[in-house]
């Protein structure tokens, strides 16, 4: 590693430690909430629906724990993309099936 | 196996399952503790060696590139496959006897949809377009851009129908573009080769301020091969599935 010019990284995102202690096992339960509401949803399209709440749920985990690229990620995977492919497909089944 | 047995069996395995949780669980490193050198040395070197303030997408797309060749073909490969298996589909389907559709009631599209939708496509594109080219910038990159830019073609989709939808992104264009990003992506590391580096090492200027737009050579230019080839391959799919579903629809017209 000798003669790389070391830049040292300053985020803004410095919180005080406590008040981020707090944020971070809020979002942690609320995850968990989440999950098992999408489990215990029985109606397929709703189902798709708290799906796509615990996405975001989740995006701002992410959030949380300072990894915003994978937040990206999430919202648009999680949040989008899944639900509505999900949706098409349910959609397509009910076709089928009248 | 009676219900009985098979509650006892079950009883067993989840606690065996449980005990050997708990005790991968005990053994974790401390919860924010980070024991490896590699994470602390990118984090050091990168800006200097890259000049690309989005570390994720330096290590994306330059220190572990050649993953991310792979991953971006997998993408490439499970479009294909959609195409391929629902194509065959349609085929089965256009048959006289299966309009399932016939006489089915068309709901028609809210305005408040309608204006929702149309009011988020112009900002969907230039979120996609930003998130793709920033890769270099901020935590960004490609693949949420992308995704983000597909999302604007299904909000047309919405405020619109399904035939606007296919107008803006007819399936020909949509593959090429698919197959350009793809292909993009692995020629910029054959470049490379071409020019006696190994593969995927960054042999355009780095650019002389940090994480300016012009900065970061290669990951710049595979984060934008990269947010093509993933919107495409996301419209291609949602496209697909459209077809299926509303193919009848339309048809039955």
């Amino acid at each position: 590693m000798n003669g790389i010019p070391v830049v040292a990284v300053v985020t803004p995102y410095t919180t005080a430690t406590g008040l981020m202690d707090v944020l971070q096992a809020t979002i942690l339960v609320l995850v968990a909430l989440g999950a098992t509401a999408v489990v215990l949803t029985r109606a397929p399209t709703r189902q798709v629906i708290v799906l796509s709440v615990y996405g975001i749920l989740l995006a701002v985990l992410f959030l949380a724990f300072q990894a915003p690229d994978v937040t990206l990620s999430e919202l648009t995977v999680g949040a989008v993309a899944l639900p509505i492919l999900l949706l098409l497909t349910l959609a397509k089944v009910k076709g089928r099936q009248k | 196996m009676t219900p009985g047995q098979r509650r006892w069996l079950f009883l067993a395995a989840m606690a065996c399952f449980g005990v050997l949780l708990v005790w991968g669980l005990a053994g974790l490193p401390g919860f924010g503790n980070y024991p490896g050198p590699y994470g602390d040395i990118i984090n050091r070197v990168a800006v200097g060696q890259t000049n690309a303030t989005g570390v994720v997408s330096a290590i994306n797309f330059e220190y572990r590139g050649f993953d991310t060749v792979g991953e971006e073909f997998i993408l490439f490969v499970a479009a294909a496959g959609v195409a391929t298996v629902l194509r065959r589909l349609r085929g089965e389907r256009e048959g006289p006897d299966r309009d399932e559709a016939a006489g089915r009631e068309q709901v028609p599209t809210s305005k408040a949809v309608r204006t929702v939708a149309l009011v988020l496509t112009g900002p969907a594109v230039v979120m996609g377009w930003y998130l793709a080219s920033h890769a270099q910038a901020s935590p960004s990159g490609g693949f949420q851009g992308g995704v983000v830019l597909a999302t604007a073609f299904v909000l047309v989709y919405l405020a619109g129908q399904f035939l606007s939808f296919e107008r803006i992104s007819p399936v020909d264009l949509t593959d090429a573009v698919e197959a350009l990003g793809a292909g993009g992506f692995a020629a910029v590391g054959i470049t490379a080769v071409i020019m006696g580096l190994p593969y995927l090492q960054n042999f355009l200027p780095l650019g002389t301020v940090p994480g300016a737009v012009s900065s970061s050579g290669t990951i710049a230019l595979i984060s934008f091969f990269v947010g093509i080839e993933v919107a495409a391959a996301f419209v291609l799919i949602v496209g697909e599935l459209l077809d299926q579903t509303l193919l009848v629809h339309e048809g039955s017209r």
